[in-house]
């Protein structure tokens, strides 16, 4: 038996900054689950496919799964306790999955919201094929994607016309 | 009364947690000193266990336990998972055991465990157990299983067959004597998983001072694992408590089940005095959580000469996999199914149940009727191909009229009852569904399609669902002394929106905004007696004992108020927790004000007449079970440079009776609809000659992605069922049911120029090619 193989990482998580000790092989969404008690990110296949524990690193999206935390030392990033305004408030997009039905059992629902924030900010105006294209890597099991790609589009006209 | 819920398009109270990462799924739990279990699980299909060596493991640093069958508590050597749904058809009725002690009979089935200080080590510790198999000839596919020479599943057991039943009624023989044409062919749907994006999950504490367990675990059914955990452990239920956690990622009938995990870890809990965890990871949830479909028909129809049909008969073999933890259910259900909405005066099947070595197949979504819908309505669209009728109208042709509801079809449900279709207008529902799809003017459009080098085709098909089985859900209704109301029941959700659905019932009972309105589902504290989330039957049994508990604490409500105002019942009206005198200013007792009286002064006496609690409980019975129906239109483009099969339209016109929320409602047929084109396009488990699974993970095993699924267009026809008081039939698996069918039925017309049959789901791009390349007419 080696001994663990313990890394000190500094990140910050939604604006906040963590300094913590790590194992090497601690995957981002573990740490962000775990350590940070940030328990919104899910884990649904930690392979890489269904997109559940998707959180943004430096603005852009990853697997929590396939992303170690060590190679978030020094990074941003978002997940979805970050999303909303305040403790009472939704921001445009959850208010649009609230609206459109855009959930059932909610757990894919996270990396959703953080796919579809990171899709909105690079395309404003998406047609319905380009949202269910840039939904294509996020498996929900309940929904049949109707409801997201419903919410997608009413958040987008939202963002719109808040600008 | 003012406020009107019922039927509307609520929005969901569960949603602001999910949206905002505030959910409380079992891996969410924080308890403290928690330990970590994994399991250590069987390489091969068949194999008797010589031995195992945990001394490696247990020596490792941060390992606190390492179990096999034999440290399990003395009360459960030689016991086996409890079947709580026996039949007097089953010949071998044998479960799985917690650990399995001398012999493993699927991939997957736990032989150890190991509880460290974390995941990570317990599954390090589990690598360095030694287990000496000895492997054993495999029983592999429900086919073969039953040739000469076969495997045995079981070692110890002559024979496959776990149980063999025929159901049958009308004069059979003469049907087929007497029948101007017999069809007949032989239809296979695959086995396919669950896979909720959740997985299963338990937590488990225990008390040693009150000698309780208490085991989170993200399931549909608490009551059903506190049954098994009574029954293996040997303690009254009062020491048991069951609870799922408020939110639990998707179930679709697997989590309904119990498993050997929600009994080994609580044993662990007990035993180390700690709070234990263990969450099925994915490849876990393919080797050991239960699965479904995976069945044999051979079905033969005889019909007169319009196309009529005088009887139907065949053979269903089911694959059972290696256990019957939920008995013949499955089987049962997809027997009394295939008759579906058509009259079929004769009817004889007889179904033989096959152990396998795979995992046990449990209800899925469906729960056994998606391949008894395939096989019939494969079976109609032949009738149709070979007497050059339309395959609309050959249905419509043999429709049980509105007119003839009730309609005794012949059998017995599952449930004990005899099968009598309560109400809906089938022939209606097919036509509204055609009107949708532009079912008439279909062929002009594929014609012109075809002309421009398109192949793209249309299919139709119906089934019927008997949803709302008995034989209760609970609900207790309570005014606290705060004035809110509280809304208990052990019913347990999954997503289906049961926060918002039985607050709607209750809000309005008692004239309350919705909000007003304190929750508790899944936990086995909740209400003395429950049975579980399945069988589409949560809206029939808890929305209506949620009813007639909330008419209940109105009564009592009013009563009350009346001896305290000094007035008759009739002078006082309800509304937003107050009850007031009809048309006067100021007099008025709030809900809080009564419920605080309720509570009792020490030592004084309660109004005269007046019982103690505002509160009441209710165990609503539905007599039997409440007949959904629905109809399913899709249009399809195949791609045959590629195999490629694009869905262009989906309609469904769909009778569940009432609905409560139609928003919900429609979320659950589409999303039933997407579970059954997972069935008819990707979802296949493949296994090897030796039933070594190959599909462990999503890029080998495909679900449906946001590209595939259209959006489905839902016309409802509201059809009451008298069942029940709310009038409500299931809606969560009816979506599912004839979406395999009708997605083969329109591939095969896409491709009616080179005359290709489809008679298994799902139907792949590599056996589209395959078909074009063997028909003679071959693009």
């Amino acid at each position: 038996m080696t001994e663990p193989d313990i890394h000190e990482v500094t990140l910050t998580v939604n604006g906040k900054t963590y300094c913590e000790s790590v194992e090497a092989r601690w995957s981002l969404a573990d740490f962000l689950r775990h350590k940070l008690g940030l328990t919104g990110t899910h884990l649904g296949c930690e392979h890489g496919v269904c997109g559940a524990c998707t959180v943004l690193l430096d603005g852009h999206s990853v697997r929590g799964c396939l992303t170690l935390a060590v190679q978030a030392n020094g990074c941003a990033v978002e997940t979805v306790e970050g999303l909303a305004p305040s403790e009472t408030e939704l921001n445009p997009l959850q208010q649009a999955f609230w609206d459109n039905h855009g959930l059932q059992c909610g757990f894919c629902t996270p990396g959703i919201l953080m796919t579809l924030t990171e899709f909105l900010r690079d395309n404003s105006d998406p047609s319905e094929s380009e949202v269910r294209e840039a939904l294509s890597g996020n498996i929900c099991r309940c929904t049949g994607y109707q409801g997201i790609v419903d919410a997608a589009l009413a958040a987008a006209a939202a963002m719109r016309q808040s600008d | 009364m003012s406020t009107h819920l019922v039927g509307q398009r609520i929005k969901r109270l569960e949603d602001p947690d999910l949206l905002s990462g505030r959910g409380q799924f079992v891996d969410d739990l924080q308890i403290p000193h928690l330990l970590h279990a994994a399991f250590l699980r069987s390489p091969l299909a068949h194999a008797r266990i010589r031995s195992i060596d945990t001394s490696a493991a247990a020596g490792m640093p941060g390992v606190h336990a390492v179990w096999t069958a034999t440290d399990l508590p003395a009360v459960m050597h030689g016991r086996r998972m409890l079947l709580q749904v026996p039949n007097p058809a089953i010949r071998h009725p044998i479960t799985q055991e917690p650990l399995a002690t001398d012999e493993v009979n699927f991939v997957g089935e736990a032989v150890a465990v190991v509880v460290a200080d974390s995941r990570h080590l317990a599954e390090d510790a589990c690598e360095r157990i030694h287990v000496d198999y000895e492997a054993l000839p495999v029983s592999a596919d429900c086919e073969s299983a039953l040739k000469p020479g076969a495997g045995m599943a079981h070692a110890g057991i002559d024979g496959n067959i776990a149980a063999q039943f025929t159901l049958d009624f009308g004069d059979i023989e003469s049907a087929f004597r007497n029948a101007a044409h017999v069809i007949q062919d032989r239809y296979f749907q695959h086995r396919g998983t669950a896979n909720p994006m959740e997985g299963r999950g338990v937590v488990a504490a225990f008390d040693p001072i009150s000698n309780h367990f208490t085991v989170w675990s993200a399931t549909q059914s608490p009551f059903v694992i506190r049954r098994c955990l009574v029954d293996m452990f040997q303690v009254e239920e009062s020491a048991i408590r069951v609870v799922a956690p408020k939110d639990v990622g998707g179930g679709f009938g697997p989590k309904g089940m119990y498993y050997p995990e929600e009994v080994v870890v609580p044993a662990l809990a007990r035993e180390l005095g700690r709070p234990i965890k263990w969450i099925e990871d994915r490849r876990e949830h393919f080797l050991s959580t239960t699965q479904e479909r995976d069945q044999i028909w051979d079905v033969s129809i005889a019909v007169d000469a319009d196309g009529k049909i005088l009887g139907l008969r065949g053979r269903l073999a089911h694959d059972a996999g290696a256990y019957l933890p939920w008995g013949i259910i499955t089987p049962y259900i997809s027997t009394t199914t295939i008759a579906g909405p058509y009259i079929v005066p004769a009817f004889k099947f007889d179904t033989t149940v096959i152990f396998t070595n795979k995992p046990p197949t449990t209800p899925l979504r469906g729960a056994g009727r998606p391949q008894a819908v395939f096989a019939m309505e494969r079976t109609m669209d032949l009738v149709a191909d070979t007497l050059g009728i339309d395959r609309a109208e050959i249905r419509r042709r043999n429709l049980i009229p509105a007119d003839a509801m009730p309609y005794k079809m012949g059998l017995i449900f599952r449930d004990g009852a005899p099968v009598i279709y309560d109400s809906g207008d089938y022939p209606k529902c097919q036509s509204m569904a055609m009107d949708a799809a532009g079912y008439d003017g279909f062929s002009a459009r594929q014609e012109a399609a075809r002309k421009q080098g398109r192949y793209i085709g249309i299919g139709i098909a119906n089934a019927v669902e008997g949803t709302g089985l008995g034989p209760f859900e609970g609900a207790t209704i309570k005014i606290a002394p705060s004035g809110r109301v509280v809304l208990q029941t052990g019913a347990a959700p999954q997503g289906q929106a049961h926060h918002t659905t039985l607050a709607q019932l209750c809000a309005q009972e008692l004239n309350v905004p919705i909000e007003r309105v304190d929750i508790v589902t899944g936990d086995t504290n909740a209400v003395s007696l429950g049975v579980g989330t399945f069988a589409s039957r949560i809206a029939v049994n808890a929305g209506s004992s949620v009813r007639l508990a909330s008419q209940t604490v109105r009564g009592k409500l009013f009563k009350l108020a009346a001896a305290v105002l000094q007035v008759g019942e009739e002078d006082l009206e309800m509304e937003d927790g107050d009850i007031r005198i009809t048309g006067e200013q100021g007099d008025s007792v709030s809900f809080s004000d009564l419920a605080k009286m309720m509570n009792g002064v020490p030592g004084f006496k309660l109004p005269d007449g007046i019982e103690a609690g505002l509160e009441a409980t209710s165990y609503f019975q539905p007599s039997q079970a409440a007949y959904a129906n629905g109809c399913h239109v899709a249009e399809v483009e195949v791609d045959t440079e590629t195999g490629a099969v694009a869905i262009l339209r989906y309609i469904v016109a769909h009778d569940c009776g009432n609905l409560i929320n139609p928003m919900i409602v429609d979320g659950q047929v589409q999303g039933g609809v997407a579970h059954g084109i997972g069935n008819a396009l990707l979802e296949q488990l493949h296994f090897d000659g030796d039933a070594n699974p190959l599909t462990t993970t999503f890029a080998e095993y495909l679900l449906p992605t946001a590209e595939l699924v259209p959006n489905v267009k839902i016309l409802h026809l509201e059809s009451p069922t008298p069942n029940n008081p709310l009038g409500v039939k299931g809606a969560g698996e009816g979506g599912t049911l004839p979406a395999a069918a009708v997605i083969a039925a329109a591939i095969e017309d896409a491709l009616s120029p080179f005359q290709i049959r489809f008679r298994d789901a799902p139907i792949l791009p590599h056996q589209i090619m395959a078909a074009l390349s063997n028909s003679a007419d071959r693009p």
